[in-house]
């Protein structure tokens, strides 16, 4: 695997597909789901897509080094702490609205009505 | 003896700084602490000025044997503007015999009025605040008086006008009181304005005479007194091209000038504020209504009375005003009924009286100037020694109707003797102190070949003695005419005292060789009393006593049966010849209706109307981006997005093109 991805300009060239692929994809999702939950999916394709490429290039590039693959880690992290606060706003907000779709979030909404907690 | 040896002429800065210091410590500091405190502080201030004042005095009188005429110093000056070499603005002190003598003038009434108003205003209010005004009146007097320069003496005069505005208005929750303040306000503005045009005018002028002049001109600046006074300076200012309908600058500048002390002295036809000032609390009315601020007015032509005297006919306009406004006030004051309105236009026409004197002076020789300031010394002890007895009545019997007071010399002994005084001193009765000066004043206008002039400066002694009598009879003989005045009380020691200095020198004022001492050179000596002056003056004085003894001694039945024959005129003295409603119709019917009601229009339409065209432009393009801001948060994604692809697009085709 590790020859495969190192195996010249080809092979980081169809990576490049992938990974762009990948992220055109969550940007796609990003634009166009309404539920909250949704969008956070494809959030987290175009982070992947961006850890993916970092990976793939520390292989091409720096093969002796291990910089990218650390970028990957840190992307994953970053990407499991995010979705715990999201998950948390996601469910506070269903408990008030009694609905995660972002298109029916203007306003102050149901919630907020005749200042209610 | 020289400057150096003198400790208070190298300082006399001190003496205006004092009142400044206590103004800012008492309104910033003491003001809302204790007010009591407050006001001891102001009245010590002051004091203490006076006292430096009277040694400032006494030490510049050591200068020249008698002899000699006394020099004139700036033994201290800073500089602060520099507009260009030659029109440098200083702050400093002039120190003259004028200047010296209205030092120890605003000084002494100052700190008198100070101690009377701890007494006067007590259980007031604003006490804290109208002590801290009061001192910056003083300081802003004494700036006036010291100013080397026309540009010092402007600043002052406008801080003084405020300070005017700011007691007249003292009592602000009263309506007559603030239209009062108002009107004095705005009319002594509208006076300002020609003494400011009068200093740019006169500033350019110089300034050129100046550039001519070259080296010889010296270290002088353009808008110095020194300089404007020189000889060789005056008569190229008369040589100058004419600037305006044939005058030139230097006479239009001088009449321009004048202006400006007509208003701040109250000259017809800008008398109608000081009436109106009395709404004042009546210590103020005798600081800066009778005895200094509008003798600044006389004190400004007699500063810059070599520039009068150089202009074509300006001291003949001088002349006019002065005389007129002399018989004119004294005319009304026979007819006015409340006391504080009768002295004022008693300050008219003794300002009337002043302004005359300079106006004599056209023929060449400057002894009305002598005579004018000397009338100004002796009138700012007696007239407020006036107010301060009128105050003490207003502060018994809470009216100053004469009408409704009478008989107050058994309940106020003190008080009345001390108002009789006064009234004796500003009739002019020997020995007391307005019989010289307005000797002086008279002798004057008859050397100086104006005997009309004469003759109604002698008509205006007699009116004077008649109006005093008449209010000093109505007021201290005859019986009661009302409850309030049944049960009066004499006035407090704190009250009584201040009076009783002023008395002092109301009465031995005219002793003074005051008119020696502030001669110009070249003026004619005179010796003694000249008794073909005198004598008709004291006559007509006792003239005017009699009548008005006659007529408001006993029977008050003769005086309504007099105001009966005389019918119209009367009317029309008692109506003060319908001024203010004159000045009231031009303000409303031409002013308003031909001028703002024009400018109004265009302001509305044309400026507004701009205004608002650029505001409905500004909201339609608002309305227009608002519809992009949904308040979807995808919609922004895509709009960011969007950009980011435009950034990269561009750094694409830059790199091909690069």
């Amino acid at each position: 695997m590790a020859e495969n991805l190192a195996s010249g300009a080809t092979g980081l060239h169809a990576w490049l597909l992938v990974t762009s692929a990948l992220f055109s994809v969550g940007v796609y999702g990003l634009l166009t789901r309404r539920n909250a939950v949704g969008i956070l999916l494809s959030l987290e394709l175009c982070l992947n897509a961006a850890a993916v490429q970092f990976v793939v290039f520390n292989a091409v590039r720096a093969p002796a080094r291990v910089d990218g693959a650390v970028m990957a880690l840190f992307v994953v992290a970053v990407a499991a702490a995010e979705v715990v606060v999201a998950m948390a706003i996601f469910v506070l907000l269903y408990s008030r609205r009694r609905t995660v779709d972002v298109t029916d979030l203007t306003g102050d909404g149901p919630g907020h009505a005749g200042g209610a907690p | 003896m020289t400057c150096d040896h003198s400790a208070i002429v190298q300082h006399a800065w001190v003496i205006p700084a004092l009142p400044l210091l206590s103004f800012a410590l008492v309104g910033l500091v003491l003001r809302p602490l204790n007010a009591r405190l407050a006001g001891a502080v102001a009245a010590a201030a002051v004091a203490l000025s006076a006292a430096l004042g009277w040694w400032l005095a006494f030490d510049y009188l050591q200068f020249a044997p008698p002899a000699e005429p006394l020099p004139t110093l700036i033994p201290w000056q800073v500089e602060w503007l520099r507009f260009q070499d030659g029109l440098r603005i200083d702050a400093g002190t002039l120190l003259d015999p004028a200047s010296v003598l209205l030092v120890v003038v605003v000084t002494t009434v100052s700190a008198l009025v100070h101690v009377y108003s701890l007494a006067y205003m007590k259980g007031e209010p604003g006490y804290g605040r109208y002590f801290a005004v009061l001192n910056l009146f003083t300081f802003s007097m004494l700036g006036l008086v010291l100013a080397p320069n026309l540009v010092q003496m402007f600043v002052c005069w406008e801080l003084v006008g405020a300070s005017s505005f700011f007691l007249i208005g003292f009592w602000y929750d009263r309506p007559a009181a603030v239209a009062a303040s108002k009107k004095a306000f705005v009319v002594t503005r509208f006076a300002d304005l020609g003494l400011l045009l009068a200093i740019l005018l006169l500033g350019q002028a110089a300034f050129d005479v100046r550039t001519q002049l070259g080296a010889s001109a010296g270290d002088s600046q353009a808008l110095d007194f020194a300089f404007l006074g020189r000889a060789d300076v005056l008569a190229a200012l008369a040589h100058q091209a004419p600037v305006l309908g044939g005058m030139t600058a230097l006479t239009l500048g001088c009449l321009l000038l004048f202006v400006g002390g007509a208003g701040k002295s109250a000259m017809f036809p800008l008398h109608i504020w000081l009436p109106d000032a009395m709404e004042g609390p009546t210590p103020v009315s005798a600081l800066i209504h009778a005895a200094t601020m509008v003798v600044a007015g006389v004190y400004l032509v007699a500063r810059a009375f070599p520039l009068l005297a150089a202009a074509d006919g300006v001291l003949t306009v001088v002349l006019a005003v002065g005389t007129f406004t002399a018989l004119f006030a004294a005319a009304i004051g026979c007819t006015q009924d409340d006391l504080k309105r009768v002295l004022a236009f008693s300050t008219l026409s003794q300002l009337g009286y002043m302004m005359l004197a300079l106006g004599t002076c056209g023929g060449g020789d400057p002894a009305g100037r002598s005579a004018a300031l000397f009338h100004l010394f002796t009138h700012a002890f007696f007239k407020a020694l006036l107010f301060l007895g009128a105050g003490a009545v207003l502060h018994a019997a809470h009216t100053g109707d004469v009408w409704h007071l009478g008989g107050l010399r058994r309940k106020m002994p003190l008080t009345h003797a001390l108002f009789l005084l006064a009234t004796l001193a500003i009739a002019g009765i020997w020995p007391l102190s307005g019989f010289f000066s307005k000797d002086e004043v008279l002798a004057a206008a008859l050397h100086g070949g104006h005997p009309l002039v004469f003759a109604v400066g002698l008509g205006v002694a007699g009116l004077t003695a008649f109006y005093m009598a008449r209010v000093y009879l109505l007021v201290f003989w005859g019986e009661p005419r009302r409850e309030a005045s049944a049960h009066v009380h004499e006035a407090p020691l704190t009250m009584v005292l201040p009076m009783g200095a002023l008395a002092v020198l109301a009465a031995v004022a005219g002793f003074v060789p005051v008119s020696r001492w502030v001669a110009l050179p070249g003026t004619a000596e005179h010796a003694g009393i000249d008794w073909l002056v005198a004598g008709p003056a004291t006559a007509a004085a006792l003239a005017g006593f009699g009548a008005a003894g006659w007529l408001y001694g006993g029977d008050l039945g003769r005086s309504d049966a007099a105001v009966a024959r005389l019918g119209r005129l009367y009317g029309a003295l008692r109506h003060k010849f319908w001024i203010d409603e004159l000045y009231l119709w031009v303000a409303r019917k031409v002013m308003f209706r031909l001028v703002a009601a024009p400018i109004a229009w265009f302001d509305r339409m044309v400026v507004d109307g701009t205004m608002h065209g650029v505001g409905l432009l500004t909201r339609l393009c608002g309305a227009g981006v608002q519809a992009a801001q949904t308040g979807q948060a995808q919609a922004y994604a895509a709009w960011a997005l969007a950009g980011g692809l435009a950034v990269v697009g561009l750094l694409w085709a830059a790199g091909r093109a690069g």
